[in-house]
Formats: structure tokens, sequence, C-alpha cells
């Protein structure tokens, strides 16, 4: 077992590869109550289209079909494993997103015995044709509810807008049609092509002895098999530059109108610490152009055009990434006008300044240490920055090393008028 | 853990533990809701936080803020019961974990009496552009709500079942009540509730206690005042139910249901009744979500909670508008079956295992932790985390039946789609 120690931070991180392929970090909080853990599949929304695992033709499979997965592992022979879980004085959850589908639980009792569940019930999948039917009413009643939030169909509406081909402008729980296609075959298809311990990361955060932990692990994965490894083929259709639609309306039942702009993201395939830098570097760009202590942000406030629902973010993944800027406005053409105004100005750097940099580079260390504070933030960030190569106990030193520069640099990288688009919800009447 | 001093006008909680990495702040004032004087309430935050003598506009308050490492500031509105609680929340980084180890906590407690007590005010009104400016984001707020179906219909629930009740007020109060606000009227406001309202600072995490004892009595300079209480409600029994539909175009319909439990925090049976609602619609094990979600397939949530200080237990689920009477329908049953004691002891154990371990990791946040030692302050009773934990292992299948007589359905609000 690794043993690594982040001074500055006083934290304590352990490491093990197992022989299986699964990857198992623990860190140590003392004086917390619960204990929380992550046991992570990369595999997520946007992984429809693959050799599936013993097999060598390429398969596309149905829209929503790795969240219906998540939802399915629940559902065991003698039971709910949410009632095992409360049994054991647990809560268990679980998510999926475009790469990703994590399983959870935390708990203050019984730590281990809820260790054990959660690696056995993510490790014994069991579906059934009847329990599949079923699961479609509920997975229905979840897309219809999404499908009622503004929000949400703003955010997707944006996304689907960038791409032409890309599989993650498909909406991760799929749409009504798509999953009254799955089966208990295809099902399994996903399972066994994604789910090896290879393909997988669990996290274990909280007031525990990591030695114990890692023991209990290794006993639990010893006496489980599993096929040999093989490298997963995925599929990715080529996806062109500029975003596929300029502008969208969605007509809701909505009082007040609401705006996103979005920028295509350009800057793939990078991992490891090239790309921690890129996508703190376009973080920091961001809250220069529009953190609240931005000239920008207040003369946007001032007229009116933004409240307190405004926010941006920029995440970036192997062959996807994309910068979200927007929220609630009275007037989305204007404020749409203003955004991209800004950002076209940004490219060249204009109205950029080298002063305010070391202040949003603070404002970003603050905001870490913040999030530090939370297990859950832990141990899905890290597992998320794994995935990529990143450490998420670098960020500090990497923020402290971005230049104004690097800033510059990325602005004139990430920004241009065709990898620019947006998206309105306004009200029917 | 918590030590409380009475100081001068208010009393300081200092919390102190070395689990976290920032320090938390948190300043609450708090006054019994009324038609009134809402709005004016759900407005004042949002105006003290943009802009003080020493910091004039919102943007040099939070270019302070930045530069203090992304300490974060913000404001909200809160009705628990029958109060209205205004809220300050600060978290600034400990310095001990960065390479400048300038101290940040006083900085940010010297920000927050700025803040509340020193306000940019002229001639005895707050400055009217920023009046004008957070009087548009509160309007746009209060509308917010119509756009996220599933807190309108919470709210529309409320609005119907305790139409005659201060309760019925919404936490940011009321669009026709805006426009007419003035700087100067704000500002007599604000006087009135920096003198009457009962205030509460909180701070958690690894400080010198003496020092930062000192640093708020030096800064928070208040006059005294008795705390405003409200009256404890009367027993209700509504012997019809109210039914309310309405129409709108939604792809989900939202079913809301109120009960009057008839029992509040700091009551003897309130243990009891968290059991109960933890059978009945707490949790993934629940009545509520075994029947309604898992055996039928009607809906992705269907669950149930409590509102603590009034009294009542309100049950959520987002289904086919088709399936409204099937739904009601399955729900009363589960509520008759709570009612008839169809549960085991196995259930109830795992159900207070499951209570105590939501409880132990709120605690584990600044933010939870203060809220729950929050209620202490809105019940006027004291319960310790240990007296907590005891009294729920002590709950007994018939202190749950028991619980189960005194509750009542209220009213059924049901957000419809056009097509049923």
């Amino acid at each position: 077992m690794e043993q690594i120690y982040h001074s500055q931070l006083q934290e304590e991180l352990y490491y093990e590869k197992l022989a299986n392929g699964l990857d198992v970090y623990i860190l140590p909080k003392k004086g917390f109550n619960k204990t929380y853990a992550t046991f992570t599949t990369k595999y997520g929304s946007i992984d429809n289209h693959f050799v599936p695992l013993g097999e060598n033709e390429y398969k596309i499979v149905p829209d929503g079909i790795a969240h219906f997965l998540e939802h399915k592992m629940f559902e065991k022979k003698d039971g709910d494993v949410f009632q095992l879980f409360s049994k054991q004085g647990a809560s268990a959850n679980a998510f999926t997103s475009f790469t990703r589908t994590a399983y959870l639980f935390s708990s203050t009792s019984n730590v281990e015995k809820n260790l054990n569940t959660l690696l056995d019930f993510v490790q014994e999948p069991y579906f059934t044709e009847q329990t599949v039917e079923k699961e479609k009413g509920i997975i229905g009643q979840e897309i219809q509810m999404y499908n009622d939030n503004p929000e949400w169909r703003l955010y997707f509406g944006t996304i689907e807008n960038m791409y032409h081909n890309h599989p993650v402008k498909i909406d991760i729980a799929g749409t009504i049609g798509s999953i009254s296609k799955i089966t208990k075959d295809l099902l399994y298809e996903c399972y066994y092509t994604f789910y090896h311990p290879s393909n997988m990361l669990l996290f274990v955060v909280g007031p525990v002895d990591p030695l114990k932990i890692m023991n209990l692990v290794k006993d639990n994965q010893a006496k489980k098999t599993f096929n040999a490894h093989k490298e997963i083929k995925r599929k990715f259709e080529a996806e062109p530059e500029p975003v596929w639609e300029k502008e969208k309306i969605i007509k809701m039942n909505v009082q007040t109108p609401k705006l996103m702009v979005g920028i295509k993201g350009n800057i793939l395939h990078q991992k490891g610490n090239q790309m921690l830098k890129s996508e703190l570097s376009a973080q920091l760009l961001l809250d220069l152009l529009f953190g609240k202590s931005s000239r920008n942000y207040r003369e946007l406030y001032d007229e009116g055009l933004i409240d307190d629902t405004f926010s941006y973010d920029y995440t970036q993944e192997q062959n996807f990434g994309f910068a979200l800027i927007g929220g609630d406005t009275r007037d989305p053409d204007l404020l749409e006008k203003k955004l991209k105004q800004i950002l076209l100005k940004a490219r060249t750097g204009e109205n950029l300044d080298a002063e305010d940099l070391e202040r949003v580079k603070k404002n970003r260390i603050g905001r870490f240490l913040r999030a530090l504070n939370s297990p859950e933030y832990i141990a899905n960030q890290f597992t998320r920055y794994a995935f990529h190569e990143m450490d998420l106990f670098n960020v500090v030193p990497m923020l402290e090393e971005i230049t104004f520069t690097d800033v510059i640099t990325m602005a004139a990288k990430l920004i241009a008028e065709e990898r620019l688009t947006a998206c309105k919800v306004l009200p029917k009447s | 853990m918590e030590k409380t001093v009475h100081h001068e006008g208010m009393k300081i909680h200092l919390i102190k533990t070395d689990k976290y990495k920032t320090n938390t702040i948190v300043l609450k004032m708090k006054a019994p809701i009324n038609k009134d004087d809402a709005t004016y309430r759900a407005l004042l935050p949002y105006v003290l936080q943009s802009g003080t003598n020493t910091y004039p506009d919102y943007t040099e308050i939070r270019t302070f803020l930045e530069n203090l490492y992304g300490c974060t500031l913000f404001v909200d509105l809160q009705k628990k019961g029958e109060y209205h609680i205004i809220s300050i929340t600060m978290e600034v980084a400990n310095e001990k974990f960065l390479q400048d180890k300038k101290p940040l906590l006083n900085e940010a407690l010297g920000l927050l009496a700025d803040i509340l007590l020193n306000p940019k005010i002229e001639n005895h009104a707050f400055n009217e552009q920023i009046v004008a400016k957070e009087k548009r984001t509160l309007k746009q707020r209060i509308q917010a709500v119509y756009d996220d179906k599933m807190r309108y219909a919470n709210l529309r629930l409320i609005q119907e079942m305790c139409k005659n009740e201060p309760y019925f007020v919404p936490v940011n109060g009321f669009l026709e009540d805006v426009d007419p606000i003035t700087g100067e009227k704000l500002y007599a406001y604000y006087r009135r509730a920096l003198n009457e309202d009962e205030i509460d600072l909180y701070i958690v995490g690894d400080f010198n206690e003496q020092e930062t004892l000192s640093f708020c009595k030096e800064k928070f300079q208040l006059a005294s005042r008795k705390a405003r209480e409200i009256q404890k409600d009367q027993e209700r029994i509504n012997i019809k139910e109210n039914v309310v539909i309405e129409k709108q175009e939604v792809a989900q319909g939202k079913l809301n249901i109120g009960f009057r439990t008839n029992i509040t925090y700091g009551d003897d049976d309130y243990f009891a009744l968290q059991v109960f609602n933890g059978l009945f619609g707490g949790f993934p094990h629940s009545k509520l979500f075994l029947n309604v979600r898992e055996r039928e397939s009607l809906a992705y949530y269907a669950a149930s909670r409590l509102e603590s200080h009034k009294g009542l237990l309100l049950v959520m689920t987002g289904i086919e508008s088709k399936n409204f009477d099937k739904t009601v329908k399955i729900i009363k049953e589960e509520f008759s079956a709570m009612q008839n004691g169809e549960f085991t002891e196995a259930e109830i154990e795992q159900t207070k295992a499951v209570i105590q371990n939501q409880m132990l990791e709120t605690l584990d946040t600044s933010r939870g932790l203060v809220e729950v030692l929050y209620h202490n302050v809105i019940s006027g009773k004291t319960v310790t985390e240990e007296e907590w934990m005891e009294k729920i292992k002590q709950v007994s299948r018939d202190d749950i039946l028991q619980v189960g007589k005194k509750i009542h359905l209220d009213t059924i609000y049901f957000l419809s789609g056009m097509e049923a």
C-alpha cells in the first residue's frame, strides 16, 4: 500500500492497485462521524457505441442504457439493496454522468459491512425481464420530471446545439421511446463490458483505519473471479469543430426567460497535469470575465440583465468539453449579445487585466479548501481526476503556477465565433 | 462542545473543532412572520450585503472577499414555523492551510459587523440605487418559484392549507409589496429589526475562543431586547379534507399532500413523530417509496418530510396526471397502515438507525451543525446531541401508534397536466 502525504493540506492518502486491476484509495478523516465510499466505473451516457465483451463487431445500444443499468443494479434476487443498506444504518445512492457511473453509501456505523455490501451489489448483477419492465415506468417519470425543469432543458439544449455527432448531446436518461427498447440481455452486455474491476475505482473517506479497510477490500476481491482484462473498444464519430446550431429557442410554461451561451471546447485528448492546467486556466479566465467582483458582472447586474441565478462553468473531458454561461434574464437577446461581445473581446485579451489574476487565484484556492470539508466532493472529484490521470491534491500548486500569459493564451485558443452558441427558454405566451 | 455567551442584544455561540479547513460564521435574526413585514425582511439582507460605509458597493465587497481567499458571503431567508429568519453566512479559509499566514477570521467578522451595523445610509435612507436593483432581483426571485414546478406545488399546498394562519406568508414576501418600498421605509424597518429581532451569532472552526469572543464583543454592540415569541398553535383537526386541483402545461403532475401532526420540535412525542415519518415516507425503505414507486411504478420520487416547527407532515410525488386517483388511494392506504401499526419491530429498528445516521451526518457539516443547534433557539427547548440520540432509541411501537392518532390529513394539492 502506497502512502502519499500532502503536508500543506494535512491530508494522508493511501493507494493500491489490486491484482484484478481495481484502484483503491483511502483518505482517513479524523473527527468526522461519517464514512463515505464511492465505487465508480469509467462508463457513462456517452459510451453507447462499442465492442461488447467477447465479440468482434461494434454495436450501438439504446440511449439512456448506462443510467438504466445504474437503477437496475439495486435490485437483487432477494430484494432491494436500499433495504439492506438501511438495515445497516447507511444511506445509499448512485448517479450516472456523461462519462461515469458511481455507486455510493454513507454511514456512521457498520462501515465494514456496508463496504462489503457496496462491492458485492455492484459486482453481482441480477436482471430479469419483469424487473426491467417495471423500471420503465419509474425512469419514465424521472424523464418527465426533467422535461418540466427549465434549467435542465436549457443546459441540454445548449449542449445539443454544440455537437453534430458526439453522444454527449443525448440526454443521460434517454427518452421514453429509447428506454422502451432496453432488455435484460442488453443490460448484461453493457455490464460485462464496462464493470470489470480494471475499469473501476473505489474511494473511501472517513474516520477509518486505512490498513483494515484495504485488507477488507482485498479479501472481498480475492473471493471473486473475473474474466481476463481486455481493453474496451469505444467508437466516436468524427466531430467537426464548429457548433451544430448557433441558436435554439425552447418554449415552456415559465414566467422568466432564461439564456445560456456555450463555448464548444476545442482542447481535447489531454491528461495529467497538462489537462489540469487547461481546465484551471479556463476557469480562471471565466472568473476574470464573469466573477462577482468583475466589471462585467457589475454592469450586467446594474442593467438588470442578470440576477443571482447567473452562473458559469468550464468542463473538459477526453473528446468533448464546454464552457457554459447564463441564467434568468429579462432580455435574453440583449444578454446573449453582451456575453458574446465580452467573450470575443477576451480572445484578444483587451478586457483582461493581469492585476486581477492574483485575486481570482486566491478566490479559487479558498474555494478548494472549502470543498475539502466535504467527503462527497473529495471522493467524486478525486475519481473524476484520477480517470484523467490528474491529481486532485495538486490543484493548489497548479493554481499558484498559472500565469497571466497562460490565461491569455487560453482565451485566444478557447474562444472563437464559430464555436459559440446560445439557447433560450422563453415563456409560451 | 457549544459554548454560548450572552452578550448585550445577542447570543454568541462558539463551536471549536479542528475537523474543517475553514471557519464558518452564521448570523441569524429571528422575528414572527407577518404579511406586512415579510417583503421588507426578504429585501433587507440583500440590500445590506450590497454596500457599507467602508465598502460602498457590491463590487468592492466582492473584491474584498476574493482577496480574503474566496471567503463566501451569502444571505438567505427561512421560515421556521411561524418565524421568519434572516441568515448571513460566511465561510473563510483557515490560514493554517495556506502559505500566507495572515489571520482571516477577524477580517471576515469585521466585514459581517460592517454589513449589519454600518450599511450605506444617506439621510436616514438606504441608497436608492441599491434598493432599486435589489427590488428588481427580489421580484425575479419571487417569480422564479413559478418556473420550478416542485417548489411551486409545495408553495401552493401551504397557501391552501394554511390560508388563515401566518405560515401562509411566503418566505420571499409578496410581489405586489415590492414596488412601494423606498430606501427610507426600508431603513426604518432595518432599525426596528436591529432593535427587536432575536439575534444569534455562531462561529464554527479552529480559532482562539477568548480572542474571538472579545473581538465579537467589541464589534457587535447592540441594544438589549426581549425576544418576541409566538403562541403555540392550537390543535387543529380538519373534519373534511380539502382537495385543490390546478391545471398547467406540465409533463408530470405534482401531487403534494399536507397532514397536521399537532406535534412540534421539543414536544415529548416529537421523537416518535420522527420515527413515524421515517417509516411512512422519509427514506428509500419507507412505505411510500416501496409502494408508490417500487410496487406500482407510478413515480420516480415519493417521499414525506416534517415541517418540525409548524407541525406539518408533507408528502410529495410526481406522477402521470391520469394516475391521480390511484396514487391518492395508495398514499391513504399506506397512511392507514401506519395508523394501524402495520410495521415490524425490525422496521422500527432500521428506521431509528437511519435517522440517527442522518443526524450524525448532518453534524459533520458546519452549516448542518448550526441548523441543528438553532432548533433550540426556535423551540426554546434545549436538546443535546446525546439526548436526541437517546430519545430516538427509546421510541416504542406504542409511542408511534399514539402519534399516528394525532395526525390528520388536511389538504390534497395536485398540479395536473392539461390532458387529465
